[in-house]
């Protein structure tokens, strides 16, 4: 236990503050610890955290992306486009087609970042635009509901009724962003090629003059935030059974807010898979108890905003009592 | 030539002028109607919002931080300023009403920034965390008053500052026009000014010259919200309404013309008159693309094509003033 | 094969190496044998660590070179081959992943290359557990290199060197943040090297050390070679001599002050942790000199006086009057400046106009009606150039451009523009080069002379020797010893600090 408190303070400063609004949230109302809710809350949040694994993974290489979420809208249109084309396709042509159009379109931003030496932000700024404008421009902002069935049909994987007669309930995106987190994880944590990512995003000249292929991590750090992205735009049209051109408009900072929140640094070469889930995941619950809690549903954002800037200066004034110690 | 193409902050103005020109012959060319008093006019009264936001959000870019909250400091001080309005008889509301809405509004941009400013002069969180969490709040806080809607029924006096004009030239460009010229003073004349480029150089060692840095980090992300509130008030009188989320679409934008205006992404290197000329280029783009039927989102897009263009152009050009010199 | 066992391990023939323009090397040669300890001299800017970046496959040296490992012929050196050939390099920033585990940072070879390959951290701790044990030092392998302080970071930088077949170690200043006992600790690892036959290439700009620890020493100056001479019989003067091309005689320049009026005066001054019952007297025009090791607290004595770091006991008095400063703001308007160690990151600000670094001090001063006189700026600027003599393009061009001696003049022209009445110097010619040490000190002694009170601190015991009228021996936070160099001898004083 101190051994995780030393090496993961951020990730055991999250679970002891959802374990206290877990329980707050338990003892005033009666739904909130029922698996009903636990499933619900699963089920909301796997999008955001399909996202929220491909930006780790570009925070830790030092980079920041601001387009991912306008680029997966891209994706949802374009795969819509190709299989009607081909005649509906199925699972597998859907990954296929999302996740090579993701990477694609996140190997631009690496390209113009690497080869033209533009700061991450700048691009992804430009690209966020860029990507939105021909987007809305080409669709007319026409939404598609005429989707193969396969795509929109909703696939519960597992149920159990409860004793109050409900169904709690794990769909697919559930299942998909199991498999994302865990292989988001094997990558960074267990792999060579994780590691230096790390060690790039922790200092880029060290890595240079150790040999570290600086080419390479800015198009794995963004191919693996494209291959992400393209997954979560495919479940987020599975979830909401339509494609709307800017649905997922402004999620970008919402994932960006949850990933920092969860222990990313913007700068590099630190976040762990276990910090950034639980940072979704505490803004979800957060959400989630104001609904329970009969609060008005136009001052959720209010509170969650609150509830980031208060741990922002909690988190930075204890962080601070830990470092002032400087001989 | 050579010698004073190479001094990087002419180059700047230089080549943001050529690109002006070329843009501005090149819709005259296409389209009769670009070079009349309408169009010259409308780009006019356009030019503004966009254009006072962007002053709110150089500030903190020189600074070496970021200002993610701007759109919503203007809704929230523009609210205050309708909410007196109401509450002083609407559209019967007096002037001095009016005045006492505008100083509460300009108190709410001002005491927003101030909070702000404190958090990140004093935690040592990074201001997109701490402003992104603050736009969070704000759109919260703002879509909780107005559940959603609209205000309106304002004094006729209001939308006459947002529609009428003082010697030919209209009022929302007198007022960017008046806070340009301020800015230009600030940043370029005066000790915060001159501070403001230093810290986000190297807080540190300006820290160590005896300047009481968080003093200026707080004061830099106040005024950014005084003007936010500015770019409210402006925004009001144009749609004669507020609602929160107006002007949400800026957010990105206004940080593209910082950059656009060749404003350094790490702080401490910028200029007003610059990013002036930027936000010109992208009014005389977008009104253009308008011109010749294409509609906002394509200017989006090519805003965004456009400031990458620009990007690797510098860099093409940085790589070939180098070599030269090696010759 | 007999042949290849007295090869020389390193040998790099006709290296040249342009940088826009600049020629950072130009036809140099450099040669290690096998076990030898080799010294690389020269002042900043001489080419030392382009050198060893060609020599190590980071940059790419110019047509023409032709570079030799174990007697094979090299065609293109990279980071990745010149590992795999056992040369392995101690970068003088250390190059560490602070975010990284200490087994990770020692082991990190392991998880190089472009192949996706599992992590074996089990192997990963044994092989740096090992490597540390040739050490003979352990350390927490599970700890971020963040938590480590600076020598134990350093520790781990040699032995990421050790884990593999190394036969040549690159050492670039690995002693320029280590106190003495970690510095002797440092050299007896070199030695223990090169009895195992590792060769070591040493940098250094603590002369003595390198005349202690090397055979031989090639020298360089403005990117040529100057020559390669064993270090038996060598002097540092002449070795000064040989990488300045300039000589420089050495004179003690006290004066007796003791009639001067004080214008500091500490007493029983004590900071937790940092320094303890400091008595301490500047007066008008005397050079008071302030010498000991790393962490002896001298530093944090000036942070003090500069109003940083409130003192927890003891008083400061200047010109007579009790003072607390609640920020350094307070000092410098009470007449305190201070000039950091730390001039890249500290003392100026490298990016911005050499004008307004200088101006920076003093912008109140230049305000008038809440703005800044523009004419009056550059007065102010035109003056303390000229006055200093600092050799500059224009006053708009970045304080990165210039060199060390130039940059560190503009350090004391932002500070005398405040007109203080003592001026506290920390280390003011670290990274300045020996040839210009001289014209700093000839600025500094002028303006004693003109009745400034200088606190000169200095972790080279001959440089407060030969510039101050008294010094002061600090040691584990208090003061030890005093000297006065007319009475004493430089030999006294170096044996106390460095015992």
């Amino acid at each position: 236990m101190r051994e995780f408190l030393r090496a993961s303070p951020t990730e055991a400063w999250l679970v002891v503050v959802i374990a206290a609004l877990g329980l707050f949230l338990a003892l005033s109302t009666d739904q909130f610890f029922s698996l009903v809710n636990a499933t619900d809350l699963l089920n909301t949040s796997a999008i955001n955290i399909i996202f929220a694994m491909g930006l780790l993974v570009v925070l830790i290489s030092g980079a920041i992306d601001i387009s991912f979420a306008v680029a997966a809208s891209v994706v949802q249109y374009v795969t819509a486009l190709i299989l009607m084309q081909i005649g509906g396709g199925n699972w597998a042509f859907g990954i296929l087609i999302a996740g090579s159009c993701g990477i694609l379109l996140a190997s631009i931003n690496a390209a113009l970042i690497y080869h033209f030496r533009i700061i991450s932000i700048v691009v992804t700024i430009a690209t966020f635009n860029a990507f939105f404008g021909l987007l809305m421009f080409f669709t007319r902002g026409v939404s598609i509901y005429n989707l193969p069935d396969w795509w929109t049909d909703r696939i519960i994987l597992w149920e159990q009724e409860t004793p109050s007669g409900t169904w709690a309930e794990l769909t697919l995106p559930v299942a998909v962003m199991a498999v994302c987190v865990i292989a988001t994880w094997l990558l960074i944590a267990k792999t060579s090629t994780g590691r230096q990512l790390y060690a790039y995003g922790d200092n880029p000249e060290g890595a240079r003059r150790i040999g570290i292929n600086e080419a390479a991590q800015h198009y794995i750090a963004f191919g693996w935030l494209g291959l992400m992205l393209g997954i979560a735009g495919l479940m987020q049209v599975n979830y909401a059974q339509e494609v709307v051109p800017n649905a997922l408009y402004g999620r970008e900072l919402d994932v960006l807010a949850a990933t920092v929140l969860g222990g990313a640094r913007l700068g590099g070469g630190r976040g762990t898979v276990f910090g950034v889930v639980l940072g979704v995941l505490l803004i979800a619950i957060t959400e989630n108890g104001l609904n329970l809690l009969g609060v008005s549903p136009y001052a959720f954002k209010m509170v969650v905003g609150a509830i980031i800037l208060a741990a922002i200066v909690l988190s930075n004034v204890s962080l601070d009592k830990l470092t002032v110690r400087r001989a | 030539m050579i010698a004073w193409i190479a001094k990087r902050r002419d180059a700047e103005l230089i080549g943001l002028s050529a690109f002006l020109v070329v843009v501005v012959l090149a819709f005259s060319l296409v389209t009769d109607r670009f070079l009349t008093a309408a169009n010259l006019n409308s780009m006019a009264v356009q030019l503004p919002e966009l254009g006072i936001l962007t002053l709110a959000m150089l500030m903190p870019i020189l600074s070496g931080g970021l200002n993610l909250a701007v759109t919503f400091q203007a809704n929230i001080s523009a609210l205050a300023l309708a909410a007196i309005l109401e509450a002083g008889g609407g559209p019967d509301a007096g002037p001095h009403v009016f005045a006492l809405g505008v100083a509460a509004a300009l108190g709410v941009g001002a005491g927003t920034g101030l909070f702000m400013g404190l958090v990140v002069a004093y935690s040592r969180a990074h201001p997109i965390l701490v402003s992104l969490a603050m736009m969070i709040f704000l759109r919260g806080l703002g879509e909780y008053l107005t559940r959603g809607g609209d205000i309106s029924g304002f004094p006729d006096y209001v939308a006459a500052l947002g529609h009428g004009s003082l010697l030919g030239v209209p009022a929302p460009l007198l007022i960017f026009l008046l806070c340009v010229i301020g800015w230009q003073v600030l940043l370029g004349r005066t000790p915060l000014g001159f501070f403001t480029y230093m810290v986000g150089s190297n807080i540190e060692a300006t820290r160590y010259s005896g300047i009481n840095t968080k003093r200026i980090i707080t004061l830099i992300y106040t005024l950014s919200g005084l003007m936010c509130a500015i770019a409210g008030i402006v925004m009001m009188a144009r749609f004669n309404s507020v609602r929160v989320g107006h002007g949400e679409a800026y957010l990105l934008i206004t940080v593209l013309a910082c950059f656009l205006g060749g404003v350094d992404p790490f702080g401490g290197f910028g200029r007003v008159l610059s990013v002036a000329l930027a936000l010109v280029i992208l009014q005389c783009l977008s009104s253009g693309l308008n011109l010749i039927g294409a509609n906002q989102h394509l200017a989006t897009a090519v805003w965004g094509l456009f400031l990458i263009a620009v990007m690797v152009m510098r860099f093409v050009f940085t790589n070939w003033l180098t070599t030269r010199r090696r010759e | 094969m007999e042949d290849k066992a007295v090869a020389p391990i390193l040998s790099m023939k006709g290296v040249s190496k342009v940088f826009g323009g600049v020629k950072a090397l130009s036809d140099v040669d450099f040669e290690v044998a096998p076990g030898e300890v080799h010294c690389l001299a020269g002042e900043n800017g001489s080419g030392k660590s382009t050198l060893i970046k060609i020599a190590t496959g980071v940059y790419e040296a110019e047509a023409g070179a032709l570079i030799k490992v174990g007697g094979e012929r090299v065609a293109k050196p990279t980071p990745g081959l010149a590992r795999k050939l056992g040369i392995q390099v101690i970068w003088q920033d250390l190059a560490l992943f602070s975010e990284m585990s200490v087994a990770e940072n020692i082991a990190i070879e392991s998880l190089l290359g472009s192949k996706v390959r599992p992590v074996r951290h089990a192997k990963m701790r044994e092989d740096a557990a090992g490597a540390l044990k040739k050490l003979g030092v352990s350390l927490d392998l599970g700890a971020s290199v963040r938590s480590l302080p600076i020598a134990k970071r350093q520790i781990v930088a040699i032995a990421r060197a050790l884990i593999a077949d190394v036969r040549l170690i690159f050492m670039d200043e690995p002693t320029a943040s280590l106190t003495q006992a970690e510095t002797d600790h440092l050299l007896e690892i070199v030695r223990t090297l090169s009895a195992s036959g590792v060769a070591v290439v040493f940098v250094s700009h603590r002369l003595a050390e390198v005349l202690e620890v090397s055979r031989s020493v090639t020298v360089l100056r403005d990117g040529k070679l100057v020559g390669v001479y064993p270090t038996e019989g060598m002097s540092q003067s002449r070795l000064t001599e040989l990488m300045t091309g300039q000589t420089f005689d050495t004179k003690v320049a006290a004066r007796d002050m003791a009639d001067a009026p004080p214008v500091l005066e500490v007493e029983g001054l004590s900071r937790k942790g940092e320094y303890q019952d400091i008595d301490l007297v500047v007066r008008a025009g005397e050079i008071v000199g302030l010498t000991g090791l790393i962490g002896a607290g001298r530093t944090e004595l000036g942070m003090t006086l500069f109003g940083m770091n409130a003192p927890d006991q003891g008083t400061i008095r200047l010109d007579g009057k009790l003072v607390r400063f609640a920020s350094n703001g307070e000092a410098i308007r009470a007449g305190v400046a201070y000039v950091s160690e730390d001039r890249l990151s500290l003392g100026l600000i490298q990016p911005q106009p050499i004008a307004d670094n200088i101006a920076i001090t003093v912008v109140d001063r230049l305000t008038r009606a809440g703005l800044i006189g523009a004419q009056k700026k550059s007065d102010l600027v035109d003056r303390w150039v000229k006055d200093l003599a600092v050799k500059i393009g224009t006053p708009r061009d970045a304080v990165a451009t210039l060199s060390g001696g130039n940059q560190q003049r503009i350090v004391l022209a932002k500070w005398l523009a405040t007109e203080p009445r003592l001026l506290i110097l920390d280390c003011p010619t670290v990274g300045v080069d020996v040839g210009a040490r001289a014209g700093i000190f000839a600025i500094i002694r002028a303006l004693a002379e003109e009745g400034l009170a200088i606190l000169l601190i200095s972790d080279e015991p001959p440089e407060v020797f030969f510039n101050a009228d008294r010094v002061f021996h600090m040691a584990g936070g208090r003061i030890v010893g005093a000297y006065d160099p007319l009475k004493s001898d430089l030999k006294r004083l170096e044996e106390a600090v460095y015992a």
